[in-house]
């Protein structure tokens, strides 16, 4: 782009020039093994500063090295040095191939090198061309190997430690990568070979955070979609015929295998704080049910949930599902949850999920009454400072509690001591829910939000004052409101008459309660 | 007609049913028809187990005889003959009885008159009240007044001969003409001819002499055009051209008209004395007070009342509010009484005729009635002229300059305004003006649009609201913020938010809900929004001063406590600018709970966050910082003051409200001075809320985490003495043990009753139990079976009378037919007989 300064004359002419030039090179490097040299000019236009040049000869070489895989121009086997060739008796023919397959390596080490290039678009040319070879090479393979049933893995495994670099951010890239994936067997290695790269780059790195390449794994990992079906492993890149009932890529259960290991790998490390939220927002979502195994993400969700704040409110999700469905025993789970009771609850942006989840561990019958008291109690202190979104749903929600554990109603009655003024005993530092009192306490916060400035807040509060009704309140539909919608039903009500103020106002800061004229003058 | 002889009817008939049957009909089994019932209820009273058929038929049957029958039988009669001799009619007294009274009657008449001593007189016979005698006498008394008969219109003459009959005419001539002409007795035919000439020429007289008279006034009219214009320079009353055209008036007739045309003394409204006005200002603004405490506790809400404003007894509820009121005041400008409106009209004549005019108040009054309608186009083409001088004004650079402006602008300020169409119209017609001119502009535009004054006004004001708050939100995001003139615009816009709450409400209702969005979507894309700007600020406050926020649920500022919410708890803290932004909003939002004592705990959250800005020590809090604030990170010390010597130098001013907008580039000891400010308002704002929610049962819950950052981290040593005051007073406000109450219990119900086995009792309305829940529905359910039945009962009855009448009307024929065949038999009987005596008479004779 920086050529384009040029004059325009010039500028045109070198650009018909150098495609004209590449254009003839290619077709003479095609045309007869004489003109095996021109390939050299083709690639040293792969090294040009100009983008548009290095896009024109990634594709004119991806076209003729596509071209001698065709062919079977490329030599197969254990490639011999190049200095070797001179004083070697080969036969011409072998000579040629050899050279060519020589040149064919420098080609891929330099689109490998241009994957990492400022320009998005040389970047995506290479990773295009690259793929084009990973598919020529895989049917035509070069070297003779059975194992792995001819895919290139080499050259797949370098490209992927090329996408996953430590510096760059390569996110646009790897979603571009990311129609590869939808080859079975392309994903299979894939899988693996991050799987490699994880244990290589972290161990290089003594296990400290390297955020750039963690967001770029993360990335590529979470674009990684293993099918849900056997069935519907019938895409390959290269096709294989050849013993398939017993080819790894081809098996369901190995996918799921190297998708478990891969991301229990890239998890073992040590992670930084938004990367664990990034997780373990599709954690339940997207990777536990793809996993063979999802018990084995233990370790990391207790960790998760050890960090504390919104991390483990979000890693509370995934140790549902482990306790649910897969017989998780947790210890102190309820009290560990209780103790992630904090103002901060009700301001996070994952608070629907929270409450949601909240209400589900919640919702047995069978927890003890001092449990539930306290988690009552410790609720509506908080209400104290929540804003009315929050409030919303947590006061339907402690009614709802209340409802459920009918020995808890002496939280909002208690007949006995009536009119006698006496202290909380709720102790609000206490950790352990059987120790704070809270059964012996009264909501008293919740009489105060009764004079909260909402209406709908203060009469939600209000029903605690008469017994309450049988039904539960359903708070699924409020767990997403936000402030502007609550403000949308507020403009949208009918309302017939509008009251106004009857002190008529004569200046801005002059009215009959004023304190913002006490504190600031207009001047 | 018909109801006339419903209650004549409904007189008779009491009197029929009155008269019981007698009781042997009653015992009679044959006359008794027994309705058999098919289960007996215990306590039912039943009316119509037994019933009369007979008896009540022969009932109906004379009910009708007496009325509808003799009404029949009046029927196309026109003429009755009344009976007015004593007792007539009354039915109680025996007719000796009758004939007694009549004679006594007369007799006591004979005893009153004055020659009751002369026993020989025979009673004189009287006519009304004349006696006929007397009238015997005076036979020929028209006579003597055939000598008037020329004066008068109607002659008496004509009268008599109109309306005396053919024979009086006659008998008058001959009495008339008696001397003249005895011997030529005229026909009849010539008399009438005579007469209508004679009346022709009187009629034709009487003519001209009203043409004449039309044609005098015509020309008098006329000359006195001629002479209008000259009279009109001339002396107001002069009247020398008028005493030589009109005869002299009566004085007496001048007097009388005078009188008539006088203003009759009309009953005013009694004045009222300042105390009057107190009590009543009192009263009314008691009576607001308690609605608005109704409104509070949110039970008033669907009955809510439009507390809009004092309707005074003159008011004609057609939306005229005297505080629009376009009655002229009474001013004196440049040494003349200025009146508004004529002042304006007269312009133009001013300019011509200046000396000449304080002596011709009169005639200009005459032009005015005729020049009104013309004024209107004047002023809006004067209007258009005048906004075009202020579109041209060039900005005011120097101070001098916009002085000299602003007094060119005020020299020309015209008197209307059009109603702005747009918001570049409204700041067209505002720009270039000083606050208070805008001000009066403003004022003039509302008097000049009056609702009352045309049909389009309403909607034109209805949508300048609309452009004013735009304005306003204009001038507050102008750099610098020109406030003063908000601030001057308020009493216009309260103004008019009290002539129409519904506009006003919309208008308020879609800037909030604009900005809330606005404000929603940043969030969403960026995760945090900016602070409101001032213009939000500043229409929050009109909000506050518009509308009661004291209201359990009120359209506008229920949205705006949502928006304050969502400002409070979203929005970021990273300048001054938006610590001073934020200042206000609590400040706002003390303002809007003051009244209800509600409870805003994003507001204490807030100031917690600002106080916390102050520490600058982080660690080992025993408080937690909610959004928007952090616990730590980079804008964590916004307040925390630089150089801690700084605090001998301040003192307590008000901080302006331009430094929301932007903080002016200032030395760092202006900038400490300027956060110890905002850290002076904070503190006084957390001590007003300590007032506030005092009584609140969790009040130390609620005030711990702040008692505990003054407690412990602020760094009050640093600070000056009144803050340090602040602080102590603080502290002293909130307990550190939280006050004890009483547990919980349910509102107290009344107990619920045992079932007893009382029997239910159920008010049973005449078209049973069933129908209807609501009071009026059963009312109306009530009325409408009672129209049924009583409509039912009606048709019922109309068809017997018909059918009464049809038989009647039958037996009449009958009878009538009857009659004539009797006399027809009779005829005969008499015409054989006469023939067989002919005929006998005939055979004996032949014999």
């Amino acid at each position: 782009m920086a050529s384009s300064t040029d004059s325009n004359v010039k500028g045109e002419n070198s650009q018909v020039s150098y495609k004209k030039y590449i254009n003839t090179k290619t077709d003479r490097v095609l045309q007869s093994k004489k003109h095996a040299n021109d390939i050299f000019d083709v690639i040293e236009y792969l090294q040009s500063e100009k983008d548009k040049e290095v896009i024109f000869a990634t594709n004119a070489c991806s076209k003729v090295f596509c071209q001698l895989f065709y062919r079977g121009d490329l030599y197969v086997g254990d490639l011999p040095e190049e200095e070797d060739l001179v004083n070697g008796d080969r036969s011409a023919e072998e000579k040629y191939r050899i050279f060519m397959r020589h040149r064919y390596s420098n080609c891929v080490e330099l689109l490998l090198e241009n994957i990492g290039h400022k320009a998005f678009q040389v970047k995506e040319t290479s990773l295009c061309a690259l793929m084009k070879f990973v598919a020529a090479e895989g049917k035509h393979p070069l070297q003779n190997l059975d194992e792995h049933y001819n895919f290139p893995r080499e050259l797949l495994q370098t490209l992927v430690e090329h996408l996953l670099s430590e510096k760059e951010d390569m996110s646009l890239l790897i979603s571009r990568f990311q129609e590869f994936l939808e080859m079975d067997d392309v994903r299979y290695y894939v899988m693996s070979s991050v799987r490699d790269n994880i244990y290589r780059v972290m161990g290089r790195n003594k296990k400290a955070v390297i955020p750039v390449y963690q967001n770029n794994v993360f990335t590529l990992l979470s674009t990684i979609n293993v099918p849900s079906e056997a069935s519907k492993m019938r895409h390959f890149l290269v096709r294989q015929d050849y013993k398939l009932e017993q080819w790894k890529v081809a098996k369901l259960k190995e996918h799921k295998r190297a998708f478990e290991q891969m991301w229990l790998v890239f998890l073992k490390f040590k992670l930084p704080s938004n990367m664990y939220k990034k997780i373990l927002v599709i954690l339940h979502e997207s990777i536990m049910p793809q996993m063979s195994d999802p018990t084995l993400l233990i370790d990391f969700l207790s960790a998760a949930y050890d960090i504390g704040g919104a991390i483990s409110l979000l890693s509370l999700n995934g140790l549902f599902i482990l306790i649910h469905k897969h017989n998780l025993d947790y210890p102190d789970f309820y009290k560990k949850l209780y103790s992630l009771l904090d103002p901060s609850i009700f301001h996070v942006k994952y608070r629907a999920r929270f409450f949601h989840l909240v209400n589900i561990f919640l919702s047995s019958t069978h927890l003890p009454a001092y449990l539930v008291a306290a988690f009552v109690k410790r609720f509506a202190r908080l209400s104290l400072t929540a804003p009315p979104t929050s409030l919303l749903i947590l006061l339907p929600f402690i009614c709802n509690l209340i409802r459920r554990h009918p020995s808890c109603r002496v939280l909002i009655h208690r007949p006995s001591t009536a009119e006698e003024p006496c202290d909380d005993p709720y102790v609000m530092e206490e950790e352990d829910p059987a120790q704070c009192h809270a059964l012996e306490s009264s909501l008293w916060e919740i009489k105060t939000l009764q004079k909260h400035y909402h209406p709908d807040v203060a009469k939600a509060a209000m029903k605690i004052n008469e017994p309450l009704t049988e039904q539960e309140d359903d708070i699924s539909e409020l767990l997403e409101l936000s402030t502007f919608e609550l403000m949308e039903r507020e403009l949208k009500a009918e309302r017939k008459t509008i009251p106004l103020e009857f002190d008529t106002a004569t200046e801005l800061l002059k009215s009959s309660r004023e304190v913002l004229g006490v504190h600031f003058s207009l001047e | 007609m018909m109801r006339k002889q419903q209650t004549f009817s409904r007189g008779l008939s009491d009197k029929v049913r009155k008269s019981k049957a007698a009781p042997e009909i009653q015992k009679n089994p044959f006359e008794v028809k027994i309705n058999r019932k098919k289960f007996d209820v215990l306590g039912r009273k039943s009316k119509h187990d037994v019933g009369l058929p007979g008896v009540s038929r022969s009932r109906a049957i004379q009910k009708r005889k007496d009325t509808l029958l003799k009404e029949f039988r009046l029927k196309d009669k026109n003429n009755t003959f009344i009976d007015r001799r004593f007792g007539e009619y009354d039915s109680k007294l025996t007719p000796e009885e009758k004939i007694l009274q009549r004679f006594t009657l007369e007799r006591q008449r004979t005893q009153d008159r004055k020659d009751m001593y002369n026993l020989n007189e025979e009673e004189e016979l009287t006519h009304y009240g004349q006696s006929l005698a007397e009238m015997e006498k005076m036979t020929d008394v028209i006579d003597s007044d055939s000598d008037s008969e020329e004066k008068g219109l109607l002659s008496a003459e004509l009268t008599a001969t109109h309306f005396g009959g053919g024979g009086g005419l006659l008998r008058k001539k001959s009495a008339g003409d008696d001397e003249e002409e005895e011997h030529k007795p005229r026909s009849r035919q010539e008399l009438i001819e005579e007469l209508i000439i004679k009346s022709k020429q009187e009629k034709r007289e009487r003519q001209t002499q009203k043409e004449e008279a039309q044609e005098l006034t015509e020309k008098l009219d006329q000359e006195w055009k001629s002479i209008q214009n000259l009279l009109a320079h001339k002396t107001p009353k002069a009247e020398r051209t008028d005493e030589t055209d009109k005869p002299k008036l009566d004085q007496y007739d001048m007097m009388v008209r005078e009188l008539g045309f006088e203003m009759k003394a009309q009953p005013s409204e009694k004045l009222k004395s300042a105390e009057e006005l107190a009590r009543e200002e009192r009263q009314r603004l008691q009576t607001l007070e308690a609605d608005r405490l109704k409104r509070m506790m949110g039970d008033a809400e669907e009955d809510a009342v439009q507390t809009n404003t004092h309707i005074s007894a003159d008011d004609m509820n057609d939306g005229f509010i005297l505080d629009g009121d376009d009655r002229k005041t009474l001013a004196y400008k440049d040494g003349k009484w200025n009146i508004e409106g004529e002042e304006e009209e007269k312009e133009d004549e001013d300019d011509d005729e200046e000396g000449e005019d304080d002596d011709e108040d009169d005639a200009d009054e005459d032009h005015c009635d005729l020049q009104s309608d013309e004024g209107s186009e004047d002023e809006d083409g004067q209007g258009a002229e005048e906004e075009q001088v202020c579109a041209e004004e060039p900005p005011a650079v120097s101070e001098e300059q916009k002085k000299a402006a602003q007094e060119a602008a005020k020299a020309e300020l015209p008197y209307t305004f059009p109603a702005p169409e747009s918001y570049s119209d409204l700041k067209q017609l505002l720009q270039g003006h000083g606050s208070e001119q805008q001000r009066l502009i403003l004022d003039r535009t509302l008097k000049c649009n009056h609702p009352s004054l045309s049909a389009g006004n309403k909607a034109k004001l209805q949508k300048l609201f609309g452009f004013l708050l735009e304005y306003v939100g204009d001038l507050a995001t102008q750099n610098p913020p020109d406030l003063r003139t908000v601030s001057a615009l308020i009493p216009q816009i309260c103004g008019l938010c009290q002539m129409f709450p519904e506009a006003a409400c919309k208008a308020v209702q879609t800037l909030l809900s604009d900005s809330g969005h606005s404000m929603e979507e940043t969030l969403e894309v960026k995760g945090r929004a900016p602070m409101p700007d001032l213009d939000m600020l500043v229409l929050l406050k009109i909000t506050a001063l518009l509308f009661p926020s004291s209201d359990f649920r009120h359209p506008v500022t229920t949205p705006a406590f949502l928006f304050l919410s969502q400002a409070l708890t979203r929005c970021a803290v990273v300048s001054l600018e938006d610590v001073c932004k934020g200042l206000v909003l609590c400040c706002l939002a003390l303002e809007y709970v003051s009244l209800s004592q509600r409870i805003f705990p994003e507001l204490l959250n807030f100031l917690l966050g600002l106080l916390h800005l102050t520490v600058s020590d982080k660690h080992n809090m025993g408080y937690t910082v909610v959004s928007p604030f952090r616990r730590q990170g980079k804008s964590c010390d916004l307040l925390v003051l630089k150089d801690p010597n700084v605090s001998h130098s301040w003192n307590r001013k008000p901080i302006s409200l331009q430094t929301a907008h932007r903080l002016p580039a200032q030395s760092p000891v202006e900038r400490d001075h300027y956060r110890l400010s905002l850290i002076d308002s904070c503190l006084d704002l957390v001590k007003r809320c300590t007032w506030l929610y005092k009584d609140l049962p969790s009040y130390a819950h609620i005030f711990q985490p702040i008692r505990a950052l003054l407690l412990k981290h602020l760094p009050v040593e640093g600070y000056p003495a009144p803050i340090q005051d602040l602080h102590r007073e603080i502290l002293d406000a909130i307990p550190e043990k939280p006050s004890q109450h009483a547990p919980l219990v349910f509102k107290k119900k009344k107990p619920i009753p045992l079932k007893l086995f009382t029997p239910k009792i159920v008010q049973i309305l005449d078209y049973g139990k069933k129908r209807g829940n609501t009071k009026e529905e059963k009312e109306r359910e009530r009325l409408k079976h009672k129209y049924k039945r009583e409509f039912k009962g009606a048709l019922r009855e109309i068809r017997k009378d018909t059918r009464f009448l049809a038989r009647e009307k039958l037996s009449d024929v009958m009878s009538r037919d009857a009659e004539r065949k009797r006399k027809v038999k009779e005829l005969y009987g008499s015409l054989a007989t006469q023939e067989g005596e002919w005929k006998a008479l005939k055979r004996k004779n032949r014999k």
